[in-house]
């Protein structure tokens, strides 16, 4: 029972040594050249500090939002790809169908010109 | 033919009204973006859309008329209740539809989301009729509510619409919140989200009291919001104003038709063995819903407001009901929900056309002698008036005998007493209109603000629901039949209290 966990705490050990990896051999590794923009806190690309009520560009949301469904898709889809043999057709049917959906999703915003970055 | 889910097949069957208006729903909106904009007004579009709706109708209608399930356990509900509810939304969706076709245009809007939207949000509301799971209960409120949401700031031009879409947004998505958490409570405590299996929790006594109880008050929080009951209604005299009127007819009639279809599932099955608990606080849920919605109908002035609070009143109702949850009170609340959707969206058709397809005239001055210049529209939005107002003759009064009969069945003898003094109180605030309509002058320079014409499709819908509400109130037996074998379905196997 509890062996079946060991791959799951290497995946745990993997991604903490991965992250601090990264981190760390960056902060040692790197060339320092700090300008007033690198200092900053990160904040997406946005001014961190000031009012909140500010205006900004609504293709922050569009990137956001085509990413959300996309990577959506991808999640939903893995799961059945790993098993689309033993499941059958009903199951690619339903899949099929829910490709078709986020298909014409697509197409509505590409119509729509939500693509367009100018 | 019977629905036992041995083969793939059967889903779509079980789903086939949804999956019609799921894929009619995607052509309009393609359909709406592959013209070019400058190509007309966009009816055309609309006419698509109410295509669709008659063809779920019909794919309804088989499914009423030869399809049954096997057993009670599967996660969408195949009985006759769904059904007949799934006709009360399109027929309310498809009115909607109609009073919007010249308001879309004249506005400007953008056709091919509205109507979408429209499509999609009574998807949602089919699978809140439908479902006996509370996730896909949870699943199909958000679905119908995220198209109401857009739709109630549809209009971007105009400040009051993006003020009542934020404000339906922000307080909607708290309630979801509440219900989910409900749920959680609920399926922690009964195992179970599946709402016979809840119910056989509940009668088997093996469920958890202390997240039980807590669970089901917040579920009846989630509800009481979505059928905007007080003190859960703060919202929607804003909302229901700022939204633009089509849109308002659709919230004010297929929305809470669906929370409450919803809700009546949820507590007549699955909560009956709880009644005891949750009765006492929706008495008096109901009770306040129906004294405070038509005390402060009273005294608005816009009647797109009165209209807002009527609804609100009429939800309390409904709720008696709910707290009379017995056959006869079941069948009472899907007739009354019929006629009601036909009343009020009725009645927005004639705000509608009095405001010139804009959100003008709404005050009740705007009325004023409306029935000596427009003597059709004046008779019409009389008569649909005295309907909501439950006048004897009209399909108003027979829904709401039958829902007094209901609570007269669990002896709800103080409730009856409220909603009939209550109703008392309503005739003041709907024959105000009337009275403006017909016994005053018009206000200065009201010959230039008349509504032009009415459009041809909305004087088609106000004379056939007109029509059907006063054959409804003289010879309500068939409607009423079908009302009554639709709710017998409803408990097939809870049926425990009596």
């Amino acid at each position: 029972m509890a062996k079946s966990y060991i791959p799951l705490l290497i995946i745990l050990g993997v991604t903490v040594l991965n992250a601090v990896g990264m981190a760390v051999a960056s902060h040692i590794l790197n060339p320092r050249r700090p300008t007033p923009q690198k200092a900053m806190p990160y904040e997406s690309g946005m001014i961190p500090l000031g009012d909140t009520r500010h205006r900004f560009s609504i293709k922050f949301y569009m990137v956001a939002i085509s990413f959300i469904v996309f990577d959506l898709e991808t999640i939903f889809l893995v799961p059945w790809a790993v098993r689309v043999r033993e499941l059958g057709w009903g199951p690619f049917v339903a899949v099929f169908f829910f490709v078709v959906v986020l298909a014409v999703g697509l197409v509505y915003e590409w119509k729509k010109g939500g693509l367009e970055w100018e | 033919m019977l629905l036992d889910y041995s083969s793939s097949f059967h889903y779509v069957m079980a789903l086939l009204p949804e999956l019609v208006l799921t894929v009619w729903g995607m052509v309009v909106l393609i359909a709406g973006v592959s013209r070019k904009q400058r190509e007309g007004p966009g009816q055309e579009l609309g006419w698509l859309a109410l295509a669709g709706l008659a063809l779920a109708a019909v794919t309804n209608g088989w499914l009423y008329s030869g399809v049954s399930e096997a057993g009670t356990g599967a996660m969408i509900a195949v009985d006759r209740f769904r059904l007949f509810a799934n006709w009360v939304f399109i027929l309310g969706a498809g009115m909607a539809i109609v009073i919007s076709l010249s308001y879309v245009a004249r506005q400007r809007l953008q056709a091919g989301e509205y109507y979408s939207l429209i499509l999609f949000a009574v998807v949602g509301m089919m699978f809140m009729g439908s479902a006996r799971d509370l996730m896909m209960i949870f699943l199909g409120l958000e679905l119908m509510s995220i198209g109401i949401y857009a739709l109630a700031g549809f209009n971007r031009r105009d400040r009051r619409s993006a003020e009542a879409g934020l404000k339906y947004f922000l307080l909607g998505a708290f309630a979801s919140g509440f219900l989910l958490f409900g749920i959680a409570l609920v399926y922690g405590a009964a195992g179970s989200t599946n709402i016979t299996a809840v119910a056989a929790a509940v009668q088997d006594g093996t469920t958890v009291a202390g997240l039980m109880i807590p669970g089901v008050a917040l579920l009846a929080t989630g509800f009481a919001f979505k059928v905007s009951a007080v003190p859960f209604h703060m919202w929607v005299p804003d909302v229901y104003e700022g939204a633009p009127t089509p849109v308002t007819a659709f919230m004010a009639a297929s929305v809470k038709a669906a929370a409450f279809v919803a809700f009546l599932r949820v507590f007549m099955v699955g909560l009956d063995g709880l009644y005891e608990q949750w009765a006492n606080i929706l008495w008096w849920i109901a009770a306040v819903t129906m004294v405070a919605g038509n005390v402060i109908a009273l005294v608005q002035s816009s009647v797109k407001r009165m209209l807002a609070y009527s609804s609100i009143a009429h939800g309390g109702y409904l709720l008696v009901a709910i707290v009379a949850a017995n056959d006869t009170a079941a069948s009472g609340l899907l007739f009354y929900l019929l006629v009601y959707t036909i009343m009020t969206i009725g009645a927005f058709a004639v705000v509608v056309t009095v405001g010139n397809q804009s959100e003008a005239n709404a005050r009740i001055e705007d009325y004023g002698g409306l029935g000596w210049r427009k003597p059709v529209l004046g008779v019409l939005m009389t008569v649909l008036l005295l309907s909501l107002a439950g006048f004897p003759g009209t399909a108003g009064f027979i829904a709401k005998y039958h829902l007094l009969l209901g609570a007269a069945e669990s002896r709800l003898w103080y409730l009856i007493v409220i909603l009939v003094l209550s109703t008392v109180v309503s005739y003041w605030y709907y024959l105000r209109v009337a009275w403006y309509m017909w016994m005053k002058e018009a206000p200065p320079g009201a010959d230039s603000a008349d509504p032009a014409i009415t459009p041809f499709a909305t004087r088609i819908v106000l004379v056939v629901s007109v029509a059907i509400i006063i054959l409804a109130g003289i010879f309500p037996d068939a409607v009423l039949e079908l009302a009554a074998g639709s709710a017998e379905s409803l408990r097939g196997v809870a049926g425990g209290r009596q």
